[in-house]
């Protein structure tokens, strides 16, 4: 499955694997860009202020404040930005915070100041120096060329990885993973008092697995009309039913007595994980 | 769906566990909260001594719920709880401004002391360049070329006449000062992270950059010393000089240890050396990228500013003193040296 490849052990002191997920390229790829946006719009912010404060004083000294700040200013904002707040509780950045991402050690213990120090000086030769390359010495081809490769092969690193490490992870002994911030959902399968009931034959029980069991719960949660119809059809021919009963009371009905026989057996250390597996 | 309309003998278990537990999840989700949010300090003493209480009891919901329930709702939930709370917990961190004035107290200086056999190498290779340059010009002006660009020289060439080449020296343009020296760092900056970054390869371009650099130097000192300008050229150099080139040698030292960590990795695995190498290299980064917008700011400002060569020497002079002493004579107790030592 594809959330497997991304899936790490990361045993705790108290012996439990939290079972973390290292962020998508993607996910890391949009994180970037929206903290770069943010850099910039603070930029021009602090450009525009410097041209209004100035503006009394002549177009030159405008044109030279304007110049301090982006050479100088671009320089320590990014720089500080980074560092700051992936030294901060989250070790995340507002991007990374937005993709729900977060900075974690490898080996499992305190993200520590050098660490994040080493990973954002990297970002500094993986990313702005060849950038800063191609303006400043632009003009022969040859320059391009370089700029372009050694951005592209920085940049690429992530995908040649098996955990998507950039390289200044990799010297930093870090990694970026996912932490979804989820809600405690209702049970579901809870039935209505007033319900009807509905018997099912151990053999119908049969049919299903563990992981049929949870889509059933996905789609119990969403009480999407369409999917409950559906799903109540491909349900209902599959275990030959024919007691009738609403849709919604009749999954429902399955899911629960399915989920108990599932979760009895799995007492007994007997799991059955999905349909295709032996009863 | 209200609660009281629920026929109860139909609950799967994983509902009589959410009823009988979740009171203590909320209860950590909440505290979470207000320490993500930076209100730590309004934590009183019964919320710091149930919070590891509240993450035991969820890391044992998390996997008992693992085992005995098929709930993927509760499981995801109980996961993302337990991370949360786990790097909270696990992770404490100082306060940032503290974390930063330990820093520069502590772990700069002995980083930087740690690399005191690289940064000996990057020096003599830098002297070794200069001294060789400096002959050559010396013996035959034909070869500066070979080491200066023409638009780097900017008419500071073996042609040049000695008023021309003091006039290079003395005349300053007091316009634009802020923008000269920001443009100056910017580029130093640019030179020092290339010595750094091509230390990945064995070290060897680092090297190659280093003796690049003490050429420059070498070749620029024959021209005005042929002119009997050394001694002002010295004092025009001096006044950033030492910080700037101190903070160059510091960078390719920096890549050097990297590129020998790479190239030799002794009992470690290659990647494990290079990224124990790593760190320290970043550390001392750090402080040559504060290095060089010091020396930025002198060559920028001071030097057009002060325009007489004993106070551009004893500047340049005082600076030099100041960051030996800093690195290398300041008392300083590193937290990573002292868990490196047995």
């Amino acid at each position: 499955m594809a959330v497997d490849r991304l899936q790490r052990e990361f045993v705790t002191s108290e012996g439990i694997d939290l079972r973390l997920h290292l962020g998508r390229v993607s996910e890391r790829a949009a994180a970037f860009i929206i903290d770069l946006v943010i850099v910039m719009v603070t930029l021009f912010a602090f450009t525009l202020l410097a041209i209004t404060a100035v503006v009394g004083s002549g177009t030159k000294e405008a044109a030279e404040a304007t110049g301090i700040i982006w050479l100088l200013g671009f320089f320590v904002l990014r720089n500080c930005y980074f560092i700051a707040f992936e030294l901060g509780m989250r070790a995340a950045t507002p991007g990374k915070r937005i993709m729900r991402l977060r900075v974690v050690a490898r080996d499992g213990g305190r993200l520590t100041g050098e660490a994040v120090v080493a990973r954002n000086a990297m970002r500094e030769l993986e990313f702005i120096l060849p950038i800063q390359m191609l303006f400043a010495y632009g003009d022969g081809w040859l320059s391009w060329i370089a700029g372009l490769a050694s951005t592209g092969m920085f940049l690429a690193f992530p995908l040649f990885n098996r955990d998507n490490l950039r390289v200044g992870d990799l010297l930093a002994g870090t990694w970026v993973v996912r932490q979804p911030r989820a809600e405690l959902g209702h049970t579901v399968g809870q039935r209505r008092r007033s319900a009807p009931e509905f018997v099912f034959t151990e053999a119908q029980l049969d049919a299903y697995g563990e992981f049929e069991l949870q889509r059933l719960e996905d789609v119990l949660r969403r009480e999407d009309d369409l999917s409950l119809i559906v799903v109540a059809r491909a349900i209902q021919r599959k275990i030959d039913w024919t007691g009738g009963g609403e849709d919604l009371d009749f999954l429902q009905a399955y899911y629960t007595a399915l989920c108990l026989k599932l979760e009895r057996n799995m007492l007994f250390g007997k799991r059955r994980a999905d349909k295709h597996s032996k009863a | 769906m209200s609660g009281l309309d629920i026929a109860p003998a139909l609950h799967v278990s994983s509902h009589r566990f959410r009823e009988a537990r979740s009171i203590d999840w909320y209860r950590l989700e909440e505290l979470l909260a207000r320490i993500e949010k930076g209100k730590a300090s309004s934590l009183d003493d019964d919320d710091l001594f149930e919070l590891p209480v509240l993450y035991r009891s969820t890391l044992s919901s998390l996997s008992v719920a693992r085992e005995t329930s098929l709930d993927t709702d509760l499981v995801t939930y109980l996961e993302s709880l337990s991370t949360r709370a786990y790097f909270i917990l696990y992770g404490v961190h100082s306060p940032f401004w503290r974390r930063v004035s330990h820093f520069f107290a502590n772990e700069l200086p002995a980083a930087v002391r740690g690399m005191w056999r690289e940064t000996l190498v990057s020096l003599l290779i830098t002297v070794v360049g200069a001294v060789a340059a400096y002959a050559m010009v010396t013996a035959n002006p034909d070869w500066y070329f070979g080491f200066i660009s023409a638009d780097m020289a900017q008419g500071r060439d073996p042609s040049a006449t000695v008023q021309t080449l003091r006039d290079t020296i003395h005349g300053a343009d007091p316009e634009h000062l802020g923008f000269f020296a920001t443009y100056l760092f910017v580029h130093n900056a640019g030179v020092a992270l290339l010595a750094f970054a091509l230390g990945f390869a064995f070290a060897a371009p680092t090297s190659l950059l280093m003796i690049y650099n003490g050429c420059t130097l070498g070749a620029m000192v024959a021209v005005f010393a042929s002119k009997g300008l050394g001694l002002e050229f010295g004092a025009w150099l001096a006044i950033h000089g030492t910080t700037e080139l101190f903070a160059i040698i510091l960078a390719g030292a920096a890549g050097m240890r990297i590129g020998m960590a790479t190239a030799f990795p002794g009992r470690l695995a290659r990647l494990a050396s290079a990224v124990k190498a790593g760190r320290s290299a970043a550390f001392v980064m750090v402080g040559v990228v504060v290095m060089l917008v010091v020396a930025g700011l002198l060559e920028g400002i001071g030097r057009q500013v002060v325009d007489n060569t004993l106070s551009r020497t004893l500047i340049g002079g005082a600076m030099l003193l100041f960051w030996l002493v800093y690195y290398y004579l300041k008392p300083a107790r590193s937290r990573a040296a002292a868990m490196e030592t047995p």
